[in-house]
């Protein structure tokens, strides 16, 4: 069984970064991390691996020459081999773009599990699983609070604060999971180590057999904005925070 | 003019339409005649909700597959209402199932996807979306350049506007393939009726701690934990004094929880506490302490006594559960 585990280098923090002057976020000099779905991503796929004994984990990232420390720490959390797909045109790739020349390597590796956190911590979108499984023809399974592979299929519980679901689907799939799938452990001083023996290779796009490449989407403008701060509101009347507390409930759809 | 495809999100109950499908009405119109593609029986009352908040035209369907295979289902609906009419854009509610309805639907098309919009305007050359980025700090404007644009609304962040019109009803035809139905739901568990989800998974957190005061008064936790559908939960203070069991225990050594809703009440926010909650998607937090750590981390804070405003807030979501409609100020306009 081949899982490749989609992952993502992303900044350490969210504070104080900036866009550049294309409008792309300005990453360069910042420490850098695993985007934190992803490690539980990784953890599930070697929890797998500990159940069966034909299992192959591959972590696969895009980015620029600093996104090997995210697979490097991927190795670590249990991959046996990792994949950079590191080229100057993916520079500023939007979803669309980023899912193509993932599902070109996913495809490339062969696979019967894809497995990434469900959104990355400095843009918040989560659509790249999606669109992954929809441009390799395979079913997708977003949002899986909890993951359970059968033999042939692989089953998922999803909450979404109107009582969990389970969803089942065939093998070969994409399951993208969230934070709450289980704490990865942490890594043995040995694992530390023998990550070092593990292989991590490199594609460029000419690889993949990609030429055109190109977003569909452009940013227009980015302004800053004011950050508003006052977010904690003085209970004189109970009623008045009550109603607060509420509607900001009700905004979130918690209500 | 080519018109604005919206997904509407149903309701199980009257009026059976969505208010983030109203707030996604109100930005359709300003990029072209909305069509809102209603899935499922299209009853009087959400037909006349839709023309009020403007949809000139609803396509309506009927069919197994969307209620057994939501994404899929809605994903081959869309593609082919899109293929047929051409339209200006697609407009689907930022939610979970929105969010993988609309990143399959811009993969299948081939079009590009802005996703967490929160303002529409029409540009020179189509629909520019505003984003808001990094936790708020900028706003991004976008456009698509390739395809059917496809969008992804917040739609908390859009207030609704009622523009009356007189919808055209249609119905869709369209057989399903085969495909759609690879993703099949084996259980479904409605809220309320059974245990709360486990700690570690569940969707909603009510925490309790010290500035509850006594066992008695952490029944407070388990009420606003059942009114809003969460599990409860203690500080390690809470669980050392007997308020809560063990396992309920959130902190580094207890559970450590990943939440979309995180309520704390009366808990200050020691540093092992934080440690295990500061990954929820949400935080509110309700203490007395002005300067409790607890608030750094907190989306909305409250100061106040937990035993005063629990209990009002408590029966404002009572309240508000007694009429779901769309707010009143929206009602009238």
């Amino acid at each position: 069984m081949k899982i490749v585990v989609l992952v993502k280098h992303v900044p350490f923090t969210l504070r104080n970064l900036t866009f550049g002057a294309d409008h792309t976020l300005d990453r360069a000099e910042r420490p850098g991390q695993l985007n934190e779905a992803d490690e539980y991503a990784v953890d599930q796929a070697f929890r797998i691996a500990r159940r069966r004994r034909d299992v192959q984990i591959t972590a696969v990232t895009m980015g620029p020459p600093a996104a090997v420390g995210a697979l490097r720490k991927a190795l670590v959390l249990g991959a046996d081999d990792a994949v950079h797909v590191l080229d100057d045109r993916l520079h500023g790739s939007d979803a669309l773009a980023t899912a193509q020349v993932l599902a070109a390597a996913v495809d490339r590796l062969g696979f019967d599990l894809v497995l990434s956190g469900s959104a990355s911590s400095d843009s918040g979108m989560s659509a790249v699983p999606a669109m992954v499984a929809e441009l390799l023809g395979v079913p997708v399974l977003c949002f899986a609070d909890i993951l359970r592979v059968r033999e042939h299929k692989v089953e998922i519980g999803r909450d979404d604060g109107a009582g969990l679901r389970t969803y089942a689907a065939e093998l070969p799939a994409v399951v993208a999971v969230t934070e709450r799938c289980g704490e990865p452990r942490l890594p043995t001083l040995t694992a530390t180590l023998d990550a070092h023996y593990k292989l991590i290779h490199t594609w460029s796009l000419a690889d993949l057999g990609i030429a055109g490449h190109g977003g569909a989407t452009v940013v227009r403008a980015v302004t800053a904005q004011p950050v508003d701060r006052t977010h904690v509101v003085l209970a004189d009347d109970p009623t008045v925070a009550a109603i607060r507390v509420a509607d900001f409930l009700a905004l979130h759809q918690f209500l | 003019m080519r018109p604005v495809l919206v997904l509407v999100d149903r309701t199980a109950t009257p009026p059976g339409v969505c208010r983030s499908t109203c707030a996604l009405l109100t930005l359709a119109r300003r990029l072209g005649p909305p069509m809102a593609v209603l899935c499922g029986p299209s009853d009087a009352a959400s037909v006349a909700l839709l023309g009020r908040f403007g949809a000139a035209t609803i396509a309506t369907i009927a069919r197994g597959e969307l209620d057994q295979h939501p994404a899929a289902a809605r994903v081959e609906l869309l593609s082919h209402l899109a293929r047929r009419t051409t339209p200006a854009a697609v407009l689907v509610a930022s939610h979970r199932l929105g969010q993988e309805i609309a990143a399959r639907l811009a993969a299948r098309l081939g079009s590009g996807l802005v996703s967490d919009a929160v303002d529409l305007r029409m540009g020179a050359d189509g629909p520019v979306a505003v984003q808001s980025a990094l936790l708020g700090a900028y706003r991004v404007e976008s456009s698509v350049t390739r395809g059917i644009p496809v969008f992804t609304v917040r739609a908390d962040a859009v207030a609704p506007t009622a523009a009356p019109m007189e919808p055209d009803v249609q119905r869709v035809h369209l057989n399903f393939p085969s495909a759609v139905r690879a993703v099949r739901r084996i259980t479904r568990r409605p809220a309320g009726s059974e245990l709360p989800p486990e700690l570690a998974t569940a969707a909603v957190v009510v925490a309790g701690g010290r500035g509850l005061g006594s066992r008695q008064s952490f029944g407070l936790v388990d009420a606003l934990a059942k009114a809003l559908h969460g599990t409860p939960g203690g500080s390690h203070t809470a669980t050392e004094l007997g308020w809560c069991p063990r396992r309920e225990q959130i902190d580094q050594v207890g559970t450590i929880v990943h939440p979309r809703l995180y309520l704390a009440l009366g808990i200050s926010g020691s540093v092992r506490h934080r440690a295990a909650m500061r990954h929820a998607e949400t935080i509110v937090a309700i203490d007395r302490n002005p300067r409790a750590p607890i608030f750094d981390v907190a989306d909305l804070g409250v100061v106040g006594d937990v035993h005063r405003v629990v209990p009002e807030l408590l029966a404002e979501i009572s309240r508000r559960k007694a009429y779901p409609m769309i707010s009143h100020n929206e009602e009238t306009t």
